[in-house]
């Protein structure tokens, strides 16, 4: 048994964790980081960035693909053809190179990090089985940071032609059928993507519209996309099981009438769970809250220098969320006084359109009771997004009819994503609607519409 | 088409002018017959204007609070045929002020939210250091407005993060800027104690209220000032014991037959003053001062203040020289329940010739009243309290009343005063005086 101690123990190396490590090492603080595969999580090994990666392959073949069918803008190409084991190496190639620099950030930090599965053993210990030696570490300041797994159906037991988005991300050979079973924000990213690259998709959704979590206008934005695509959209349909073959889905649809689809491949990307097992949350007997670990405004959870981050602690289950609690218990530990009480935390999801959404929409800010002003500046009239060939796509702002404060701004169109640093940045400093308005946009650029948007919410568009 | 012009109509005897205490129709509005048009208030008494046509309005003048004279006109409605006047050319149009000016000003404030929103417009602050900057800059920030409760604090990271360094909750930070933000300004206000906090129940209100003066309240207003204004008051004040009426009164309110009124202690001092004004009966009296008379009356018809929900009005109990404590009681209590419920007559309001006001248990212990113009007496009624009085070489407990009296000191002299309430006082001392005639 091989001994340590140290003043902060971080278990999991995702974005959460990895932040949290880097931040009490720059601190100066005895920091190990204990992570079982590789650093960087979900997000950086088998979510956000791969996923990125093949979106852009997607893209990039469509656009060949319309310019071998003569649709495309002044050039034409021959016969493009789509190299999936190719793309995978290029996402791979990224993942390793970001998973050095994770690695290389943290020990520029002083973090000691040992691979392993980290096991709980009281509030202060963590035993580590090894492959030769098993290493027990006992420390002053712990950080949960176990993150969540993809949820599986009990009829749809991930193996064979299940695959949930973590395989999905390392097929080598492209699905002719790929049935995707819940509409959120993770299936209709991929959906999409292999849609482009020549799949046939079909998408199942429980509820009556997809990417739920976000308003009906965005989802019928996106919806009215999708089906261009090709993509058949299942709307209030329960997924089934596979047939005996494993060739078909069975399904139930509105009218509970049940029908099958054919599927090289089902994806089921019906929401992801906290990672409750393996880490030995028995032994500290934390309290919970709908299923995940409770934390207060500090991330502390019910024992003491116990903190917890990052997905383990609930919605939104989002990187960026993570980091920014990682960054606020490491300042804690160290000493500071800090809170996790963002104004807003932006959530995008890349289907085509984009999507973008920060603060509340104005369905959830009447809810909120306050009277509202809505501005919303459609993207097809702005100059640069016809020279990207948008077609759809909107920019929202909701304010508080009182005194104009910004309450939430969303947007759907082609590279809305990046948008989300405006929008969190104006709620975050408070915006009202004067200063968005106020503020001049370059031109050309599709940001124009966030100013536009301001300017309608307070009654004087310039170019509507 | 015609025009039918209404007029301020004769609203009681002797009236000349009446003010006006609310509109119930714009120019515009269609009417029908018995529709109330206005409302006008004479004296104490308020008269509705009913509509004696059906119409369209056509104009209407005068504004609430004015007063207008007996037969001017005030409403005129377009009517279906003749109408009473001859139709003049165009009125002046009513368009000018008929959209009030209060639309333009709500859409100038959504305009300019920012400049309507520093509550007090303070001299700026000089600077901490250097001059003053040049561009015109926002007030710098010790006291933006107090958050609506419930509100999280607005402010941007950076500032959030200060405070957060300098262990200051945002909650109790007040911000100047734009909805409240609270900017770094205001932080390093209150960090050196410069600013109000937020949450402080010791706020000051610096709000100022305008409110129109009209009605009964402009009726009061009026009457109070000219008697201040004409009577050079003298008061007097003296103590009464108390406690043998007292306990006569209780004795009575037990053994009252069912038929009889409770008995406060107003009857006995109306009493006690209907016996005193026998022996100084100029104190029932008006004095007319332009005229130079002095109407001494006979009768004793005491003025009773009344508090109602609109404020204060004055009843009269007329002949109390010919009524006894029952009847005065209960003449009392009928004039104090109509008061209040507004069912009471111009006449009932009418021809005191002294007043008696009282406060009841918070009556404290001395009060200036001022004389119901044209009386030349008031007495003023202050609380009983059980008192130490030294009587036969001991201290014993007493209840004990102060009358605080005022006299119109040109006519009453304060010798004259003076016997006056003694002999009340005496009365109210041996109750059984009370009650021997004469």
């Amino acid at each position: 048994m091989n001994y340590l101690s140290c003043e902060v123990l971080v278990i999991g190396g995702g974005p959460g964790g990895y932040v949290a490590a880097i931040r009490a090492g720059q601190l100066g603080l005895d920091t190990i980081l204990v992570e079982k595969k590789s650093v960087g999580g979900t997000c950086l090994n088998v979510g956000c960035i791969p996923s990125k990666a093949i979106i852009h392959v997607a893209d990039e073949f469509e656009q060949a693909v319309k310019a071998s069918k003569g649709e495309a803008h002044g050039y034409s190409v021959k016969d493009p053809v789509l190299d999936l084991v190719g793309a995978m190496e290029w996402k791979d190639g990224i993942v390793g190179q970001l998973n050095r620099g994770v690695e290389a950030l943290l020990k520029k930090a002083g973090v000691t990090v040992i691979n392993g599965q980290a096991r709980m053993r009281d509030g202060k210990t963590c035993s580590i089985a090894g492959e030769k030696e098993n290493t027990q570490i006992k420390a002053k300041f712990v950080v949960l940071a176990p993150g969540s797994e993809p949820i599986e159906l009990e009829a749809l037991p991930f193996g064979g032609n299940v695959i949930s988005s973590t395989q999905a991300l390392k097929l080598e050979e492209l699905p002719k059928r790929l049935v995707v079973v819940g509409g959120g924000y993770i299936g209709l990213e991929l959906g999409t993507a292999f849609a482009k690259m020549g799949s046939k998709v079909t998408v199942l959704e429980a509820t009556d519209r997809l990417l739920p979590q976000y308003d009906k206008e965005i989802g019928t934005a996106v919806t009215r996309q999708l089906k261009k695509l090709g993509v058949d959209v299942h709307l209030n349909t329960y997924a089934g099981g596979m047939n005996k073959k494993g060739t078909a889905l069975e399904a139930t649809g509105p009218d509970s009438k049940s029908f099958t689809v054919d599927a090289d491949k089902v994806l089921v990307t019906v929401g992801r769970k906290p990672r409750l097992d393996g880490w030995g949350l028995r032994e500290l007997q934390l309290t919970m809250n709908n299923g995940f670990l409770a934390i207060d405004e500090e991330c502390r959870t019910s024992m003491t220098d116990v903190f917890a981050i990052g997905d383990v602690t609930g919605e939104p289950m989002l990187a960026h969320r993570a980091m920014a609690q990682g960054e606020v218990v490491a300042e804690l530990i160290a000493g500071k006084r800090r809170t996790f009480e963002p104004a807003a935390i932006p959530a995008v999801c890349f289907t085509d359109p984009e999507v973008v959404s920060v603060g509340l929409s104005p369905e959830e800010a009447r809810e909120a009771g306050h009277e509202v002003a809505v501005g919303k500046f459609p993207l097809p009239v702005n100059g640069r997004a016809m020279t990207l060939g948008a077609e759809s796509g909107f920019v929202r702002v909701v304010a508080r009819k009182d005194n104009e404060l910004v309450l939430g701004i969303q947007a759907v169109g082609k590279n809305v994503s990046e948008f989300a640093s405006s929008f969190a940045l104006a709620l975050e400093m408070g915006a009202c609607l004067e200063d968005i308005a106020s503020t001049i946009h370059a031109h050309p650029t599709q940001g124009e519409g966030i100013q536009e948007a301001a300017m309608l919410a307070l009654g004087h568009g310039l170019h509507i | 088409m015609g025009v039918h012009t209404i007029k301020m109509p004769d609203v009681g005897e002797g009236i000349t002018e009446a003010e006006i205490v609310e509109w119930n129709v714009s120019v515009g509005d269609t009417v029908r017959e018995d529709d109330v048009l206005a409302a006008v208030m004479t004296d104490k008494a308020t008269v509705e204007i009913p509509s004696p046509v059906e119409g369209k309005i056509v104009s209407i003048e005068g504004e609430v609070g004015q007063m207008t004279a007996v037969g001017s006109a005030i409403v005129s409605i377009e009517v279906e045929g003749a109408g009473n006047s001859p139709v003049e050319k165009a009125p002046p149009p009513p368009a000018a002020k008929e959209p009030p000016p209060v639309a333009e000003a709500s859409e100038e404030a959504a305009e300019a939210p920012v400049e309507a929103a520093p509550a007090k417009a303070e001299p700026a602050r000089p600077a901490a250091a250097g001059p003053a900057p040049a561009a015109p800059r926002r007030v710098p920030a010790t006291n933006g407005p107090p958050r609506p409760e419930g509100e999280r604090p607005l402010a941007a990271p950076s500032v959030r993060k200060r405070a957060m360094d300098a262990g200051i909750e945002l909650v109790y930070v007040r911000g100047s800027g734009p909805a409240g933000r609270i900017l770094s300004e205001d932080l390093d206000a209150y960090i050196a104690g410069k600013a109000e906090p937020v949450t402080s129940s010791f706020q000051p209100n610096n709000t100022i209220t305008e409110t129109k003066v009209i009605g009964l309240r402009r009726k009061i207003a009026e009457r109070l000032q000219d008697a201040k204004k004409r009577i050079p008051h003298i008061t007097y004040v003296d103590e009464v014991d108390m406690t043998e009426l007292e306990e006569l009164r209780h004795h009575l309110n037990e053994t009252r037959r069912p038929d009889q009124p409770k008995l406060t202690l107003l009857p006995f001092i109306m009493r006690a003053m209907v016996k005193a004004l026998r022996t100084y009966p100029k104190l029932s009296a008006h004095f007319d001062d332009e005229a130079g008379i002095l109407r001494e009356f006979g009768a004793a018809h005491i003025g009773m203040a009344v508090q109602t929900a609109n404020g204060l009005m004055v009843a009269v109990v007329r002949n109390a020289e010919a009524r006894d404590i029952w009847n005065l009681a209960e003449e009392a209590q009928r004039l104090a329940a109509a008061a209040r419920d507004g069912t009471i007559t111009r006449e009932e309001l009418t021809g005191s010739t002294i007043t008696l006001t009282s406060l009841g248990s918070i009556g404290g212990i001395v009060s200036t009243p001022v004389i119901n113009s044209p009386e030349v007496a008031i007495v003023g009624v202050n609380k009983i309290a059980m008192r130490p009085v030294y009587q036969d070489g001991a201290f014993v407990p007493r209840k004990i009343m102060n009358l605080s009296s005022s006299f119109d000191h040109r006519i009453v002299d304060g010798w004259d005063a003076a016997e006056f309430i003694q002999h009340i006082r005496r009365s109210l001392e041996t109750p059984a005086t009370l009650f021997m005639e004469p």
